[in-house]
């Protein structure tokens, strides 16, 4: 069902999913389908990778996606290096070009990034020669975090590789304006096929957001009504420059998913949170840890699972996979 | 050794209405003594025009850089400096320095900072600066938030009769944003702010300029809400002038796809509709004036994550062929494109240049209308290549220039 060989995902990076057709999600998630499986078994290492170097560059703060990415390089078996901005030379004033060259020469076969600023990891793909995965830059985008969460609702639902997620009524709610996962997720999700409902404080929408082929809604219980997932956020407030909502209670008062409010949505629908939750504020603790509804841990097991996919794929061409010839032309 | 009278024969002179006549124009002392059906003296340097366009040289309203090479490409003979210079144009001595960086072959006009570092708060020595050569006020690339500030500062320019030249967008509402509110700044997930910034900060200036009197310029209006307003407050009888820089009538917020540094202005470029918006402003006459808002960035202001860029782009090269495109579309007449480079900035400014006529400075171009080139980032005049416009095929180009009656190019 997908093209011969390297043709199935004809791109060097993954910068975004807004680059991406749906068949070529849909192939990154059933590629992560064999690394789900691995990761239960007690021996979970893969060779893959042997002899490949992976550089996780961290310019913002992360701990789960960090960890995630670590894990799952380590265990395809390549060696992993992490650079956290705050020990580099990014503190002393090098410019973030001279860090993406610096990392380039010293030949690693991938480079993982997170930074503050939209569109600073491509302007570091476009100067290095290895392939570069987006670990979440601004508000722009978080492409492994959109897959990550497709792959654990087609889990959840049961539903054999290859499957889209057509017709399914997903509600993500929260502080949209600041999210690059809610833009990641909204690019998937509609590509899928799922019918994407945003909710949130209009301070809280970015502009324009229905060209993005989503339903926007202000009110919280409408936005539930006949959702299958329903996503939250957290509020960014680290991102937040003035005052976007009056105070956390009164947001929670709200946009908070309470148990009463998680019955208004379908009677088995899902909760999703790509954390870190604020438990009491966007989520109440007795939705996030539901034990069937919630997907929240069940989430970060398929983000190694989703990493190791997206590495493995990336390297192939270096690898010399069968196949998989060097791309030509642009490296997007 | 005074130099020799010039007559430039054989050209189409673009006068300040109507179609350009064919004919020469004669200057001497630094003047032009006399244009039209006439032939040069024994004793003149004869340059050929051969049916080329004899022009006004272009007066650029508000640029961030001295950067003559870049100006004499462009067939720049006057440029009003920005105060926003390190340090800001707020003392006597600084404005008097820069009124004479670019001579002889290149006039200065420095615009006094408002207030004093362009904070915004205190007002600067206006009429001193005056007296040290300043030809107007700016209040920078920043918009003077405090309503207090800005009625004193009107009121004392109207007084003193000098221009107030300001930045339109709302700070508050602005904040760090860096794009138009929209689906591109949306998908980009860059900070953004509502168009409607630039008509509110705009709707308050016309209402403190009716108030004082005062002569206000806003030098780029980049919005059909805002335009609005000042066509209606033209209509109205205050003295309202307005601006506008190419990008924002070829380019819109489009050009941001990839993040491209080089597409990042201040104000944001805006969406297609406000686009066309201003060229219907330029052709019904609301816009007054078009400038390069020259500013070159080299790669350690542009090179980087978008919103961490600078704004700004290296203009003067292009501002004469890109407006040169509403000609060629019939937006406006060949005469009506060299008030918005020449005319109306030079009066905007009172200096007596701008406008080919007996007695006025001979600032003159010699301009081939339909010359194509192609713009080039790495090849420029300009001392950094920051052009929204690489590779793009354009038409007009200048083949000579003189500055007061000297050939300068």
């Amino acid at each position: 069902m997908y093209p011969e060989g390297g043709y199935a995902f004809p791109h060097r990076d993954l910068t975004g999913i807004g680059r991406l057709e749906r068949h070529e999600i849909l192939y990154l998630l059933d590629e992560a389908e064999q690394w789900v499986e691995l990761n239960r078994l007690p021996q979970k290492r893969a060779a893959l990778l042997s002899g490949l170097t992976i550089i996780n560059a961290f310019f913002e703060n992360s701990t789960r996606t960090l960890l995630s990415f670590e894990i799952a390089g380590k265990r395809l078996g390549a060696d992993v290096v992490n650079m956290h901005a705050a020990t580099s030379s990014v503190k002393k004033g090098e410019t973030l070009i001279d860090t993406a060259i610096t990392l380039n020469a010293m030949r690693a076969d991938a480079i993982v990034i997170r930074h503050a600023s939209s569109g600073a990891v491509r302007l570091i793909a476009s100067k290095v020669d290895c392939p570069v995965l987006n670990a979440g830059d601004g508000q722009h985008e978080h492409p492994t975090q959109a897959l990550l969460d497709a792959l654990t609702i087609r889990h959840a639902l049961h539903l054999p590789p290859g499957s889209d997620l057509n017709g399914l009524n997903v509600t993500i709610c929260g502080d949209i304006l600041h999210s690059r996962v809610a833009r990641s997720n909204i690019l998937a999700l509609t590509a899928l096929g799922a019918n994407v409902r945003v909710c949130a404080p209009p301070a809280l929408l970015p502009a324009e957001i229905e060209a993005m082929g989503v339903t926007v809604f202000h009110d919280f219980d409408a936005a539930l009504k006949g959702a299958n997932v329903i996503m939250m956020l957290r509020l960014q407030m680290e991102r937040m420059q003035g005052q976007f909502i009056p105070s956390p209670r009164e947001y929670r008062h709200l946009y908070g998913l309470t148990l009463d409010r998680f019955a208004r949505a379908e009677p088995d629908a899902l909760v999703m949170h790509p954390g870190p939750m604020n438990r009491g504020v966007e989520i109440d603790s007795q939705v996030a840890d539901d034990p069937v509804r919630s997907l929240i841990t069940r989430q970060v097991e398929s983000g190694v699972a989703i990493r190791m996919a997206c590495l493995d794929v990336l390297t192939r061409r270096a690898r010399g996979v069968a196949g998989w010839p060097t791309l030509t032309g642009d490296p997007a | 050794m005074i130099p020799r009278p010039i007559t430039i024969t054989g050209g189409r002179l673009v006068l300040a209405t109507g179609e350009p006549i064919d004919g020469a124009i004669r200057m001497v002392d630094g003047r032009i003594v006399a244009l039209g059906d006439i032939a040069p003296e024994p004793n003149d340097v004869v340059i050929k025009a051969a049916g080329k366009l004899i022009t006004p040289g272009l007066v650029d309203l508000g640029v961030f850089a001295i950067d003559k090479p870049a100006f004499h490409f462009g067939g720049i003979t006057r440029a009003a400096l920005m105060p926003d210079q390190g340090p800001p144009l707020d003392h006597p001595a600084r404005v008097r320095f820069a009124a004479l960086s670019g001579k002889p072959d290149m006039w200065i006009h420095p615009l006094a900072a408002a207030t004093r570092g362009l904070e915004g708060s205190e007002l600067a020595e206006l009429a001193l600066m005056r007296e040290a050569g300043a030809r107007a006020v700016a209040t920078g690339r920043r918009w003077i938030g405090d309503s207090g500030v800005m009625l004193r500062l009107l009121s004392y320019c109207a007084m003193l009769g000098l221009v107030v030249v300001t930045h339109a967008e709302d700070a508050g509402m602005t904040g760090s944003a860096v794009a138009t509110a929209g689906e591109m700044a949306t998908r980009l997930g860059l900070p953004s702010a509502p168009a409607q910034a630039e008509a509110l900060a705009v709707a308050r200036d016309i209402a403190l300029a009716e108030l004082t009197g005062a002569h206000i310029h806003f030098r780029q209006v980049t919005t059909a809400a805002a335009l609005d307003l000042i066509r209606a407050a033209k209509a109205r009888g205050i003295h309202v002038t307005a601006g506008v820089t190419p990008a924002h009538f070829m380019l819109s917020d489009l050009e941001l796809a990839d993040f491209r540094t080089f597409s990042r202005m201040s104000p944001p470029l805006r969406q297609d509709a406000d686009r066309r918006a201003v060229i219907d402003a330029i052709a019904d006459g609301t816009i007054d004036v078009i400038a390069s808002g020259h500013d070159p960035r080299g790669p350690e202001d542009k090179r980087l994550p978008f919103v961490d860029a600078e704004p700004g782009m290296a203009g003067a090269e292009t501002l004469l062929p890109l407006t040169l495109t509403l000609v060629r579309d019939g937006r406006i007449d060949l005469a009506r494109a060299f008030d918005l480079l020449a005319g109306a900035p030079a009066r905007l400014l009172k200096v007596d240049a701008g406008v080919l006529s007996v007695g006025a400075q001979a600032d003159i171009a010699i301009v081939d209308p339909v010359r194509p080139w192609v713009v080039n980032s790495g090849k420029m005049a300009a001392s950094a290549g920051n052009t929204p416009f690489d590779r793009r095929p354009v038409e007009g180009r200048v083949t000579a220039l003189f500055k007061g009656g000297t050939q300068i190019g």
